[in-house]
């Protein structure tokens, strides 16, 4: 069992013995550490792309251009989020895969949901008339 | 990154790409190889949380697409009237970029924890603390105002019913998410500052010794929590 590695004076010496745990592979539990120049600068633009899409709605954009700019800004947030604040940048492909995919195959259902969706609109119309 | 330190093994002697994928997934033994069982955890609960919180996303969307009502206007409905002009979607705008920076906070604790400082760290949490306690005041606020104006899960002022369970039902249970990772945030801000990670003393609930990656998976949580916040901010409000 690797004892970990104790950087310069101590600083980093994390103490990993995992006593209990009997796999193979016990002692490569990592963390990363990144300067904290870079989660600054992932705070600005997080701080950059809030104010975006504030404005989105402030100049009162619509039609597909306000949906369109909403989403994108959501997915560059949402991206640094998880990309640099929770570290799944620095992960394994094993570890991405099984955490980001699961949730992309929720579109399914919302196809689904907007095919109901429409359904439930037309039945309304049909039996109630067109809006009150 | 090339100024990555990691600790311990900086490279696995594992394939990378598809092939790593089909390595570490087949094998009889742990998939997660590099990442401890605390840490994989909080990813598989926050993963379920997704599916929670897409749920709700998805049926406030249907309900809003089947609805022969027009929905209220998100952008008049949460304007504040600040100095005699109406302001759009302010308070909402202000909410966002406190938990922005509550995260920003977070991700420096969780730095700071790895450099064992100990001061810094909890310092770092218990102002992420302060912050999202700030959201949920907030919070509270604007569902104080909202009532006060009439809207109930079962109708409001300006149009569709759905406006006020779709509201109350998504805010909150965010709301209820920030306020459980407000007070765990003070409970692991205690810990670290008591140096429990360094001397290793056994946790109240579990017996067990923690790490200072239980400052990570706790920054895990509260990121999620943003996470969240950003959907609900483009789709329930934005929209």
């Amino acid at each position: 069992m690797a004892e970990a590695t104790a950087n310069g004076l101590g600083q980093n010496a994390l103490h990993a013995t995992h006593a209990h745990d009997a796999a193979a592979v016990a002692t490569t539990d990592t963390h990363q550490e990144h300067p904290i120049k870079l989660y600054l600068v992932v705070w600005a633009w997080l701080f950059i792309l809030s104010t975006c899409s504030y404005l989105v709605d402030y100049f009162g954009i619509h039609g597909y251009l306000r949906w369109s700019l909403i989403l994108i800004f959501m997915m560059l947030k949402a991206g640094l989020i998880v990309a640099v604040f929770m570290h799944m940048a620095w992960e394994r492909l094993a570890m991405m895969y099984a955490i980001i995919l699961p949730p992309i195959l929720v579109l399914v259902f919302v196809t689904m949901m907007v095919f109901e969706a429409d359904y439930t609109l037309l039945t309304r119309m049909a039996f109630f008339g067109p809006g009150p | 990154m090339a100024e990555t330190i990691l600790t311990h093994t900086s490279q696995l002697d594992r394939p990378q790409g598809w092939r790593g994928i089909a390595a570490d997934w087949a094998s009889d033994q742990r998939a997660f190889k590099n990442v401890s069982w605390g840490k994989a955890m909080m990813w598989i609960f926050l993963l379920s949380d997704t599916f929670i919180f897409g749920c709700f996303l998805l049926s406030y969307m249907t309900a809003r697409m089947s609805t022969r009502v027009p929905w209220p206007n998100p952008s008049e409905v949460f304007a504040l009237r600040i100095g005699g002009s109406e302001i759009p979607l302010i308070l909402i705008a202000i909410m966002t970029f406190v938990l922005i920076s509550s995260s920003g906070t977070m991700a420096m604790a969780v730095n700071f924890g790895y450099r064992h400082d100990r001061r810094k760290t909890a310092i770092l949490m218990l102002l992420t603390a302060a912050l999202g306690a700030t959201f949920v005041g907030m919070q509270a606020f604007e569902w104080t105002k909202l009532i006060t104006e009439g809207v109930r899960p079962w109708g409001n002022p300006w149009g569709a019913a759905q406006f006020g369970s779709c509201f109350f039902m998504i805010t909150g249970f965010h709301g209820t998410h920030v306020t459980i990772g407000v007070i765990f945030l003070i409970i692991v801000a205690r810990k670290v500052w008591r140096g429990d990670f360094d001397i290793g003393r056994p946790g109240f609930f579990t017996s067990r010794r923690g790490r200072y990656e239980n400052v990570e998976i706790m920054g895990l949580y509260w990121h999620f929590v943003d996470l969240v916040w950003v959907f609900i901010f483009a789709f329930f409000y934005l929209w």
